[in-house]
C-alpha cells in the first residue's frame, strides 16, 4: 500500500551499512558554512544556541546564588539587574525562540513533507548569519557594560534614563529578529509550495501544523517588536522624540507595541513543543493520534487569539477596565485550545502500547508541567488575582513552568527523539533517562517555591529581599543547582554517541512519518525518489512496512465510558 | 509566620479576603485538573504500557462529543472564574467618593507621600484603620508600582499621567510596600511600610508633624506667586481674562470645538502643563505654560486648591470675558 | 512553461519555483505591513492625542516636494509594470530601459527626499538638541517630527534597497536572464516596487496634508 522509497535496510533494528548520507558527503569548515542543506544549517543552528544556552544559564546560575541571602551577598544592584536583564534576553531571543523551529523544524519540516529541502536554501543560510550578527551585537552589549533594563525594555527608562548599552542590544535583538522572519517565511511558503504528491494537508504531521502556525506569528508578530525596537534605538541615538514624557509622549505605547509582539512569542516558544509532544506521544504509543484535526486546528486557533491577548500584561499599567475585561475574556479563550490538545494527548494513550523511552519521559513530563504552567496563567489571566501577583515570583514561576517545562523540555524530548535520524546514532537510554529524572526533578524544586513567594509579595527583579523570603530562596537555588546537572548530562553524551553511540537504523522506533522513510541520517537530497503518499498520518494500521503487529480495533463495548461515538 | 512557610501574606484591607478566596478556587481548579491529568497519563502509560502482550495500540476512533464536551467544560469553568475575577477588579478600580485622599509621588528610588493637611512622608504612609483611601499617583521619572501584598492592592505609578488605588484597611499594624515595577539601580530598596493605626493615633500623628500648612494652603500660595490670579481672578466668579475656577472641580466644562469634558486632576494637570490642549468655550489661547517650571508636588498642591474651591456655582456659562 | 538553466536544484519543476518565489514575496510583504504597521500604529495614537501640534509640524512640511515625489513614484510603479510585461513578451532591451527608468526615478525621488531632509536640518526641525520651534506645542511638534524622520527614512531605505534590487534585475536583464521564458524575479521584484510606493501613498497625505487648508 505504501509506495516509498525506503531504504532497503528499512526494517528497524537492522544496523545499516555507512553510505553517503548529509554528514559525510563533504568535509571542511567551508563545506558547512556555505551548506545551503537544511540539515546542516539546523546543526549550524544547534551549535549556536547550544552556545548562548550555557551563556543565558550561567547568568541564571549567578542570579540564584545572588538570591541566597536577603542582602545581597555576590553582586550589587548594578550588576544583578544586569544579569536578569541578559539572562532573560539570551534565552528568549537566542535560545528559545530558535530553538525548535531553527534546529528541528529545519531539519525535518522538508523530510515530514517529502521534499528535498525548504523552499529558499540561501535565505536559510543567510538566516543563521542573520542570526549570529545579532548576537553578535548583544554579546558586544554585555561585554562593553551590559543592559539593566529588563528583557522588556520599557520606557523611559530604556529609552532615557538607562546608562547601559542599550542601542546596540535593541539592535542586535532586531538584527536576530530577521532570522525569525526568515526562518517563519521559509516554513510557510515551503508547506504550502512543496509537498510531495499525496500529502494533503490533512496528511501532514502535526509537528508541521505546528510550525505552520508557529510561523505565522513568527512571520506576523516579529516585524512590530522590531520596528518598537528600532524606535527605542532612534531615541537613544538619533534623539528622536516618541517614548519621552516630556514631550508628551505615552509611557504605554511602548508597552502595547511591545506585548503585541512578545505575548504572541510565547506561543512561538510552546506551539513548536506541542508539535514535538505529539509526535512522540503518537509514536510511544503506536497508536494513532486521537482527534488529530481538532489538534491541527487547536494550532492555528492558537496562533490567532494569542495575538488578542497581549493586554493581560498591562491590567495595573493604566488601561481602562473595560480593556483590562476584553483582554482578560480573551485570554481564558486563549487557554482552551491548549487545554483540547492536552486531553487529547491523554486520550491517545488511551489503549496504547505505551514505551518509557526517554522522549516518552519528557513528552509526559512536557504534558504534566505544562498544565501546571497554563493553569497557572489562568490565575494571571483573572483580573482580581492578577492584581496582587503581577510582577511578582509568581509571574516568574509561571513563565518558567511554561517555557522550561514545557517548551525546553518539548526541545530535549524532540533531541532524543530524532537524534538517529540526525546524527545516525543512538544515544545512551539509561543515562538519558535518567537525566530526564534528575531534570523533572530539580526543575519543580527550583520552580514551584516561587510560585508560593510570588503569592506571599515578593516582586521580581529584585537583587535583594525582606528576609522572611529566604527560605523559599534556597530551596529554589537548591533545586537549580540539581536543574543544571540535568542539562550538563545531555550535551556530554549527545557529543559521546557521535562517536561510541550504537549505531542507528532507518526507523529505530518505529514510527509513522515520511522522515522514518529515508535512512539514518539521510543522504543530501533527503530521498532517493521523491516519495508518493497514500496512507494518514500516525496510521499504524495500513504499515506492514514497520515491521509490527496490525493494530486490532477497539470495539465499541469495549470503551469507557459509554456514549462515545464510533467513526464508521 | 516562624512555624514553616507561610503561604499567605497577611491579611489587612478589604480586599484580602475576596482575592485569597478566589485564589483558592483558582489552586483547586488548577490542582483538580493537574491531577486529572497527571493521574491520566500516569494510569494510562502503566495499564497500557509496552509488554509482549501488548506491543501494539488498539486503533481507537475519535469523539465528536467528546471533543465539544471538553472544550465546553473548560470553557464553563474559564467564564465562572472570569467574571468572579472582574467583579474583584471593578470594585478595586472604583474607589468610593469620600475617600481619604492621599497624593503620592515616586521617584527614582523613593516614594514621596503628602496627606491633603500637608503632612509630608517618605517611604512610609500613615493610614486610619478602616477607612477608604484613595491614592492619587504619579511618577517624576519612570514608570514605577505601588504594591501592598497585605492589602492584595497594586497600580504602576506613571510619569505624565495620574494613576489611583484605594483600599481599606482592615487591621492595624505594620505592612511592606514595594515598588513592583524594575525602575532601575535601586529598585529592590525603593519600599517601606504602611501604618495602619487607629483613628485617634492617626489624629495623634496627624497633629504631631510639624505645623505645615495643607496642600490646599500650599496651593492658593503658589497660585498667586505664579500669578495665576491675574488671569483667574481670586476665586470668586470668572476671572478677568480666564474662566473662575469656583467650583470647577468636578464639574463639566464645554471646550471650544463642542466637546465636553470633566475637570478632574487629569484635566487640570493638563490646563496647566499644555494650556492649548483643551480650551474653555468662549476663551482663547492666551495662557502660558508651566511646564518646566513646577514640579509633580506642586501640581498636586494647585489641584489641592482648586478642589477646595468648592461647589460649582449658581450660573453656568461665564458671560464671554475671553477675547479671540 | 520553457526550461533554461533557471531551475534550482530542490524544485520539481518552473512552475513550482515560480508559485513558490511569488507567495514567498507576498508572505515577505505582509511582514514589511507588520513592520510599517508599527509606525502607522504609533502615528495614529499621537495625532490623536495631539491634533493641532501635528498640524503645525505638518505646515513645515513641502508640499510641493512631496506632491513632486508621489508624482515620480507613481511614474516608477508604472514604468515598473511595464517592464513586467516586457518581460513577458520576452523584449530584452524594452526590459532594460523600462528597469533603467524606473531606477532613474526612484533616484529622484531620493534626490528630492535628500533636499527635503537638508532644508529640515536648516530650520532647525531635527529632534534632539538643535530643534527649535515657536509656540507652545513645541514638545509635540517634536514627536511629529521624530515620526516624520522615521516614517520618511525608513520608507527611504527601503527605497535604497529597492534601487538595489533593480540594478540587479537590469544586470540580469541585460545578460538576458529574464527574456528566456521565465521572469519571475521581475514580476517579484515588481511587487516589492509597488508596495513601497504604496506606502508612499498613504504617507504623503498624512504627514504632507493635515489640514492643509487652515
Amino acid at each position: 500500500m505504501s509506495t516509498t522509497t525506503a531504504s532497503p535496510e528499512a526494517a528497524p533494528g537492522l544496523p545499516q551499512k555507512p553510505r553517503e548520507n548529509y554528514l559525510n558527503v563533504s568535509y571542511g569548515i567551508r563545506s558547512w558554512l556555505l551548506t545551503t542543506d537544511h540539515k546542516r544549517i539546523a546543526l549550524l543552528y544547534l551549535f549556536s544556541i547550544t552556545l548562548f544556552f550555557a551563556l543565558g544559564g550561567f547568568f541564571a546560575l549567578l542570579i540564584r546564588l545572588q538570591l541566597l541571602t536577603p542582602d545581597g551577598w555576590l553582586v550589587g544592584p548594578d550588576t544583578y539587574n544586569r544579569l536578569f536583564t541578559m539572562h532573560g534576553i539570551i534565552m528568549i531571543f537566542f535560545f528559545l525562540i530558535p530553538s525548535i523551529p531553527a534546529v528541528l523544524g529545519n531539519f525535518l519540516i522538508p523530510l515530514m513533507i517529502g521534499a528535498k529541502d525548504l523552499a529558499f536554501p540561501r535565505l536559510n543560510l543567510l538566516s543563521w548569519y542573520i542570526f549570529n550578527i545579532g548576537a553578535l551585537f548583544t554579546i558586544y552589549s554585555i561585554l562593553t557594560g551590559g543592559i539593566d533594563t529588563g528583557w522588556t525594555f520599557y520606557t523611559p527608562f530604556s529609552s532615557i534614563y538607562s546608562n547601559s548599552q542599550v542601542a546596540s542590544a535593541v539592535i542586535g535583538i532586531f538584527i536576530a529578529g530577521f532570522a525569525s522572519i526568515l526562518t517563519g517565511l521559509n516554513f510557510i511558503v515551503t508547506i504550502h509550495t512543496m509537498r510531495a504528491p499525496g500529502m494533503t494537508w490533512w496528511r501532514l504531521p502535526i509537528f508541521v501544523w505546528a510550525h505552520y502556525a508557529t510561523s505565522i506569528i513568527m512571520v506576523l508578530g516579529t516585524p512590530v517588536v522590531a520596528i518598537t525596537l528600532a524606535l527605542v534605538a532612534g531615541e537613544r541615538l538619533l534623539h528622536l522624540g516618541f517614548f519621552d514624557p516630556r514631550l508628551g509622549g505615552d509611557p504605554l505605547l511602548f508597552q502595547h507595541l511591545f506585548w503585541f509582539y512578545s505575548h504572541p512569542a510565547v506561543y512561538i516558544m510552546v506551539l513548536p513543543a506541542m508539535g514535538v509532544t505529539t509526535e512522540i506521544v503518537a509514536a510511544f504509543a503506536r497508536k494513532n493520534l486521537f482527534g488529530y484535526k481538532f489538534v491541527a486546528a487547536a494550532s492555528l486557533a492558537i496562533a490567532v487569539i494569542g495575538f488578542l491577548v497581549w493586554g493581560h500584561h498591562m491590567f495595573v499599567a493604566g488601561l481602562s477596565v473595560y480593556a483590562a475585561m476584553a483582554f482578560s475574556m480573551l485570554s481564558y479563550l486563549v487557554a482552551i485550545p491548549s487545554a483540547v490538545k492536552v486531553f487529547n494527548w491523554t486520550a491517545t494513550l488511551y489503549r496504547g502500547s505505551v514505551s518509557w523511552q526517554t522522549p516518552m519521559l519528557y513528552a509526559l513530563g512536557f504534558i504534566g508541567l505544562f498544565v501546571m504552567g497554563g493553569m497557572t496563567g489562568l490565575f494571571l489571566a483573572s483580573l482580581g488575582a492578577d492584581v496582587h501577583v503581577h510582577d511578582t515570583y509568581f509571574v516568574v514561576a509561571h513563565f518558567h513552568y511554561i517555557m522550561v517545562g514545557g517548551a525546553l523540555m518539548g526541545y530535549l524530548g524532540g533531541l532524543h527523539y530524532w537524534w538517529p535520524k540526525i546524527s545516525g546514532r543512538m544515544y545512551p537510554e539509561m543515562l538519558a533517562r535518567a537525566a530526564a529524572i534528575i531534570l523533572f526533578i530539580g526543575f519543580n524544586l527550583t520552580f514551584f517555591p516561587q510560585f508560593i513567594l510570588g503569592y506571599l509579595g515578593m516582586p521580581r527583579r529584585y537583587a535583594t529581599y525582606p528576609p522572611e523570603f529566604q527560605v523559599l530562596n534556597v530551596l529554589s537555588t537548591a533545586g537549580a543547582s540539581i536543574l543544571g546537572l540535568g542539562y550538563i548530562l545531555p550535551i556530554v553524551y549527545f557529543v559521546w554517541s557521535m562517536r561510541y553511540g550504537p549505531v542507528a537504523s532507518s526507523n529505530p522506533w518505529p514510527a509513522t512519518g515520511l522522515e522514518w522513510q529515508t535512512s539514518s541520517p539521510p543522504p543530501t537530497e533527503n530521498f532517493e525518489t521523491t516519495p508518493v503518499v497514500t496512507w494518514e498520518p500516525y496510521d499504524f494500521e495500513h504499515r506492514p512496512d514497520l515491521g509490527l503487529p496490525k493494530p486490532e480495533r477497539a470495539r465499541p463495548e469495549q470503551l469507557e465510558p459509554p456514549g462515545l461515538e464510533v467513526r464508521d | 509566620m516562624n512555624q514553616g512557610i507561610p503561604l499567605f501574606p497577611e491579611r489587612a484591607s478589604s480586599f484580602a479576603a475576596g482575592v485569597d478566596t478566589f485564589f483558592v478556587f483558582l489552586v483547586l481548579v488548577a490542582l483538580f485538573f493537574s491531577v486529572l491529568i497527571g493521574f491520566g497519563i500516569l494510569y494510562f502509560s502503566f495499564r497500557y504500557r509496552r509488554r509482549t502482550s501488548n506491543p501494539m495500540g488498539q486503533l481507537v476512533p475519535g469523539s465528536h462529543v467528546l471533543e465539544i464536551a471538553w472544550m465546553a467544560v473548560p470553557f464553563v469553568i474559564a467564564m465562572v472564574m472570569f467574571a468572579w475575577g472582574s467583579k474583584l477588579y471593578v470594585t478595586m478600580r472604583r474607589p468610593p467618593s469620600d475617600a481619604l485622599e492621599v497624593y503620592v509621588v515616586g521617584k527614582q528610588w523613593m516614594w514621596k507621600i503628602q496627606h491633603p493637611d500637608g503632612r509630608r512622608e517618605f517611604n512610609e504612609l500613615h493610614v486610619p484603620v478602616n477607612r477608604d483611601i484613595k491614592l492619587t499617583m504619579i511618577s517624576e521619572d519612570v514608570i514605577h508600582d505601588f504594591f501592598v501584598p497585605a492589602f492584595r492592592a497594586k497600580m504602576d505609578v506613571l510619569p505624565g499621567r495620574y494613576t489611583t488605588l484605594w483600599f481599606r484597611a482592615t487591621k492595624t499594624g505594620r505592612y511592606h510596600l514595594f515598588c513592583a515595577q524594575y525602575c532601575g539601580t535601586d529598585h529592590s530598596y525603593m519600599g517601606g511600610w504602611v501604618i495602619v493605626m487607629e483613628p485617634s493615633e492617626y489624629q495623634a500623628w496627624l497633629t504631631g508633624g510639624s505645623n505645615s500648612e495643607s496642600l490646599e494652603q500650599s496651593g492658593q500660595r503658589l497660585f498667586t506667586q505664579l500669578a495665576c490670579v491675574s488671569c483667574h481672578g481670586e476665586g470668586q466668579g470668572p476671572g478677568p481674562r480666564a474662566p473662575g475656577l469656583r467650583g470647577v472641580y468636578g464639574s463639566k466644562v464645554k471646550l471650544n470645538g463642542g466637546l465636553t469634558v470633566v475637570a478632574d486632576d487629569a484635566y487640570i494637570r493638563e490646563s496647566i502643563l499644555d494650556p492649548q490642549a483643551k480650551i474653555v468655550a468662549g476663551y482663547g489661547p492666551i495662557m502660558p505654560t508651566f511646564q518646566g517650571v513646577i514640579s509633580e508636588d506642586q501640581l498636586l498642591q494647585l489641584i489641592a486648591y482648586v478642589k477646595s474651591l468648592g461647589a460649582p456655582p449658581a450660573e453656568t456659562q461665564p458671560a464671554a470675558a475671553g477675547k479671540e | 512553461m520553457e526550461r533554461t538553466g533557471a531551475l534550482f536544484r530542490h524544485f520539481r519543476d518552473l512552475d513550482q519555483q515560480r508559485e513558490t518565489a511569488t507567495l514567498g514575496m507576498w508572505v515577505f510583504l505582509l511582514t514589511e505591513i507588520m513592520f510599517f504597521g508599527g509606525l502607522f500604529l504609533t502615528y495614529t495614537v499621537y495625532r490623536w492625542k495631539y491634533p493641532h501640534a501635528f498640524a503645525e509640524g505638518s505646515r513645515e512640511l513641502d508640499v510641493v516636494k512631496g506632491g513632486w515625489n508621489t508624482a515620480v513614484l507613481i511614474a516608477s510603479s508604472f514604468t515598473m509594470a511595464l517592464a513586467v510585461r516586457a518581460a513577458q513578451m520576452k523584449k530584452r532591451k524594452l526590459l532594460c530601459i523600462l528597469l533603467a527608468a524606473t531606477m532613474i526615478l526612484g533616484g529622484v525621488f531620493l534626490g528630492i527626499k535628500y533636499l527635503e531632509y537638508a532644508q529640515k536640518f536648516e530650520h532647525h526641525l531635527v529632534p534632539g538638541p538643535s530643534f527649535h520651534f515657536e509656540g507652545p506645542d513645541a514638545p509635540q511638534v517634536q514627536i511629529f517630527f521624530s515620526l516624520y524622520f522615521a516614517m520618511t527614512g525608513m520608507h527611504a531605505l527601503h527605497m535604497i534597497i529597492g534601487e538595489g534590487l533593480m540594478l540587479t534585475l537590469l544586470i540580469f536583464s541585460w545578460r538576458g536572464k529574464y527574456t528566456a521564458g521565465y521572469y519571475a524575479p521581475v514580476e517579484n521584484g515588481g511587487l516589492y516596487w509597488h508596495f513601497v510606493d504604496i506606502v508612499w501613498i498613504f504617507l504623503f497625505p498624512l504627514l504632507y496634508l493635515i489640514d492643509l487648508h487652515r
